[in-house]
């Protein structure tokens, strides 16, 4: 049988990140996550994110993750919504 | 650059496997299918083509569970529920499947507690509250006069369910896509004897018999609404839930009906809609958030009759004379019996005056409605806790000081186009008899993959009842497997690691989205639904054995396009075979027969035998009396 590879396939957004600083490469994320968007690294080292388009964007994967802020969310910029302080909302009307 | 596959390869092993039951789809249906038949003493094997810690359309939570009508609290009769579904409907509803969830959701919800889920206000946050009973703790929603629909706190569902599940000593095979039904035929009758998984990590595939089988694999989904750039965006449900338990029925031939039953897009993170829960709306998870204009001016809620109600507690009572409403995931505008406090319409607020954008204004409500809100629904919902509720609150926003913006026409935060459609909104699905059984014998299914079914309570009770008829009916032998069916499978399955020129799964992706707007968009004829379906099938002949994967991974995508290919044709059949125009279906035609329209007044039950398509019309309340069907057919401890 032939040698399964892989490549990074590129989207135009990305749900997630790593601080490698306080990353511990367990693969809780990888685990949690339903899509295997990210493949384990083989060196320890932090997850790799390979189809980022194919995240559902769940969160379950810092849910599960052990360390604080050692994996970050975000919504594609197009879906953030707005919110304001409603004492603004004169402000800006006029 | 090409870099090494982190798993084994294990392309072309073939492994077999046996168990009792046999539960398809880890989410809430089947946890519960697959507990129930554990407890009976079947050994049990449960296949799940994600992760099992937080998979399915609850993986990371739930915030209300709907028709709880045994819970403590209820002023509704579970049969009053079901008949009021029934005519809410116009009786394309699963009345089956709801009286067992009014009837079972309680229960249901007490063993979820057991196991260590969390579904009563144990630290005494929202004491003092209106939708809070004091002594059971039990938090209510929507109505809090008739008290059938729980606040939860299902993010503690998960662990819960897992750990019983170990307990009981249920074999979980994770990161297994089940690609195949598997049946043998004795004297025209039809069994289901297994299924093929394929490991979605190292590419073994391995033949599951069983001696009575669950699907539980939710419903088919990417048919109209697909991006190939952000695929995982494209849907509401889960990536990984396409319809292939229905994509394997149909090949199988399985009965399905209302299929051709689908609603402009109502719910998706797609490019015209934004993450569900987290813009400013008043339905689901946010009722009855207040909404403003964007001169800061309150758009008023009014009860049934149009009558303005001036309080905040108002929004959730019942109008006079008026027993209880309807509200929750699935009813959109109830009719007049049960239609509760909503916020006038958009087009006569835009009539009247209100200015866009409008808000939900969470700043001005009760502290405890707030609170309910921004915190509990907002935080238990599935896909809230990070996404809206952690990231928003780092994002900087307040509920005291904010207002959240809506979208799109009003608060609905989507504005899609006719043709572009979802099954959303109780669609078809499998039919099925008042065990739960399917047409193929000892194939059994639960949750969001049967007809007109929704909501979570739906697949916790509707799982518990088929897992319970599975385990009574695998009191039996192993049925013979059709080995030939299983050599092509896994040629099939494998294939497209050989197409080294071969194209991309999204690019069939996008053509099946693009052939089904066009072909089966908002208005169907005749002839464009014969063009599709020419369309769908000769993409399923010549074009899916041209795509190339690399890996497991790229050969699930492939594997589900070819499902959505299968959920297409269905969908396409069924259109075709229902000539007149159905307003609860959302089924409109340009050449729509009306002389027709008292005979398909009913379900088209559709599917495929050897090879050609067979439908016949049945009967709205084909499942007998309700009560005495369901103490007819109930397992007793
Ligand atoms: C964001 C969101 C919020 C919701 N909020 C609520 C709520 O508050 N209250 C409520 O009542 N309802 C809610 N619902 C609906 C509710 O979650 C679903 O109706 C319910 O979870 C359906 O359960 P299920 O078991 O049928 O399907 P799911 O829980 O979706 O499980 C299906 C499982 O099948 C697996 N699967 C799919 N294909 C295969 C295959 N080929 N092989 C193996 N496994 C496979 C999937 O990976 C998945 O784990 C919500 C749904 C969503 C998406
Ligand atoms: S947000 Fe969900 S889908 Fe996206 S990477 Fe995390 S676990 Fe996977
Ligand atoms: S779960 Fe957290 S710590 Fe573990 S690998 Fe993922 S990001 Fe790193």
């Amino acid at each position: 049988m032939k040698d399964y590879t892989y490549k990074i396939t590129d989207a135009s957004t990305r749900s997630i990140s790593f601080d490698e600083e306080k990353c511990i490469g367990c693969n809780r994320c990888v685990e949690a996550c339903q899509i295997d968007v990210m493949l384990p690294s083989t060196e320890g080292k932090c997850p790799i994110l390979v189809w980022p388009g194919e995240c559902w964007y769940c969160g379950a994967c810092v849910m599960e993750c052990p360390v604080e802020g050692a994996i970050t969310f975000r919504h594609p910029l197009m879906n953030q919504a707005r919110f304001i302080a409603k004492d603004d909302l004169k402000k800006e009307a006029e | 650059m090409n870099m090494k596959w982190p798993y084994n390869n294990e392309a072309g092993k073939l492994q077999e496997d046996y168990c009792d039951v046999l539960v398809v789809g880890g989410g809430l249906s089947g946890c519960f299918a697959a507990i129930a038949a554990a407890q009976k003493g079947k050994k049990v094997t449960l296949l799940e083509k994600g992760g099992i810690s937080r998979c399915g359309s609850s993986g990371t939570g739930f915030d209300h569970w709907e028709m709880a009508c045994t819970n403590p609290g209820s002023k509704v009769d579970p049969l009053e529920m079901t008949l009021a579904l029934e005519e809410e409907q116009d009786y394309y509803s699963n009345a089956i499947g709801h009286y067992i969830e009014a009837r079972d959701g309680w229960s249901c919800l007490e063993d979820l507690e057991k196991w260590g889920g969390k579904i009563r206000d144990t630290e005494d946050e929202f004491k003092g509250a209106a939708f809070r009973d004091e002594k059971t703790k039990l938090l209510y929603a929507y109505d809090y006069n008739a008290r059938y629909t729980l606040r939860v706190f299902g993010t503690t569902f998960r662990p819960a369910l897992i750990k019983q599940l170990n307990k009981l000593g249920v074999r979980i095979c994770e990161r297994t896509e089940a690609t195949t039904l598997l049946t043998t035929e004795k004297n025209g009758v039809k069994t289901g004897s297994g299924v093929i998984g394929f490991d979605t990590r190292t590419g073994k595939i391995t033949v599951y018999h069983a001696k009575s089988i669950v699907l539980c694999m939710s419903r088919p989904a990417r048919i109209w609404l697909f991006n190939g750039d952000i695929p995982g965006l494209s849907e509401f449900r889960p990536f990984q839930s396409i319809g292939t338990g229905h994509a394997m029925g149909w090949k199988a031939g399985m009965e399905f009906t209302m299929m051709e039953k689908s609603i402009r897009g109502e719910f998706s993170a797609y490019g015209r809609s934004f993450p569900p829960y987290g813009t400013g709306n008043n339905h689901n998870t946010w009722y009855a958030a207040t909404m403003i204009d964007s001169r800061g001016v309150e758009i008023p809620y009014v009860d049934r009759d149009g009558n303005i109600l001036k309080s905040v507690e108002e929004r959730y009572l019942p109008a006079k004379g008026q027993k209880f409403f309807l509200k929750g995931g699935v009813i959109d505008e109830p009719k007049y019996e049960w239609r509760g406090p909503e916020t006038l319409p958009f087009d006569k607020l835009m009539e009247m005056g209100y200015k866009l954008p409008f808000y939900a204004d969470l700043t001005s409500m009760p502290e405890m409605e707030r609170k309910a809100i921004w915190g509990l629904m907002v935080g238990e919902e599935a896909k809230t806790r990070i996404p809206v509720y952690d990231n928003y609150n780092s994002r900087g926003f307040d509920p005291k000081k904010h207002i959240l913006q809506s979208y799109g026409t009003g608060w609905q935060s989507a504005a899609f186009l006719e043709q572009e459609r979802q099954l959303f909104g109780a669609p078809g699905g499998i039919i099925h008899d008042w065990n739960l059984e399917t047409n193929i014998r000892n194939v059994f299914a639960a949750g969001d993959s049967l007809y007109a079914s929704d909501c979570a309570g739906f697949a916790c009770t509707s799982g518990r009842w088929a897992g319970k008829h599975a385990a009574v009916s695998a009191d039996k032998d192993f049925e013979e497997v059709d080995i030939e069916l299983i050599n092509n499978e896994k040629k099939r399955l494998l294939k497209p690691l050989e197409n080294k020129d071969g194209y991309d799964w999204r690019e069939l992706g996008l053509a099946i989205s693009k052939a089904m707007q066009n072909y089966c968009g908002g208005i169907k004829c005749d002839d464009t639904l014969k063009q599709g379906l020419k369309l769908i099938r000769s993409f399923k002949e010549e074009q899916l054995p041209l795509l190339k994967a690399e890996n497991p991974h790229e050969l699930v995508r492939v594997h589900e396009v070819s499902d959505i290919l299968d959920v297409s044709e269905m969908i396409l059949c069924a259109s075709l075979d229902r000539k007149c125009d159905s307003k609860p279906l959302s089924f409109k035609r340009s050449d729509s027969d009306e002389t027709v329209a008292d005979k398909e007044n009913a379900y088209l039950v559709i599917s495929k035998q050897n090879n050609e398509v067979h439908s016949y019309y049945r009967k709205h309340r084909f499942y007998g009396d309700i009560e005495k069907e369901y103490e007819a057919h109930e397992v007793k401890e």
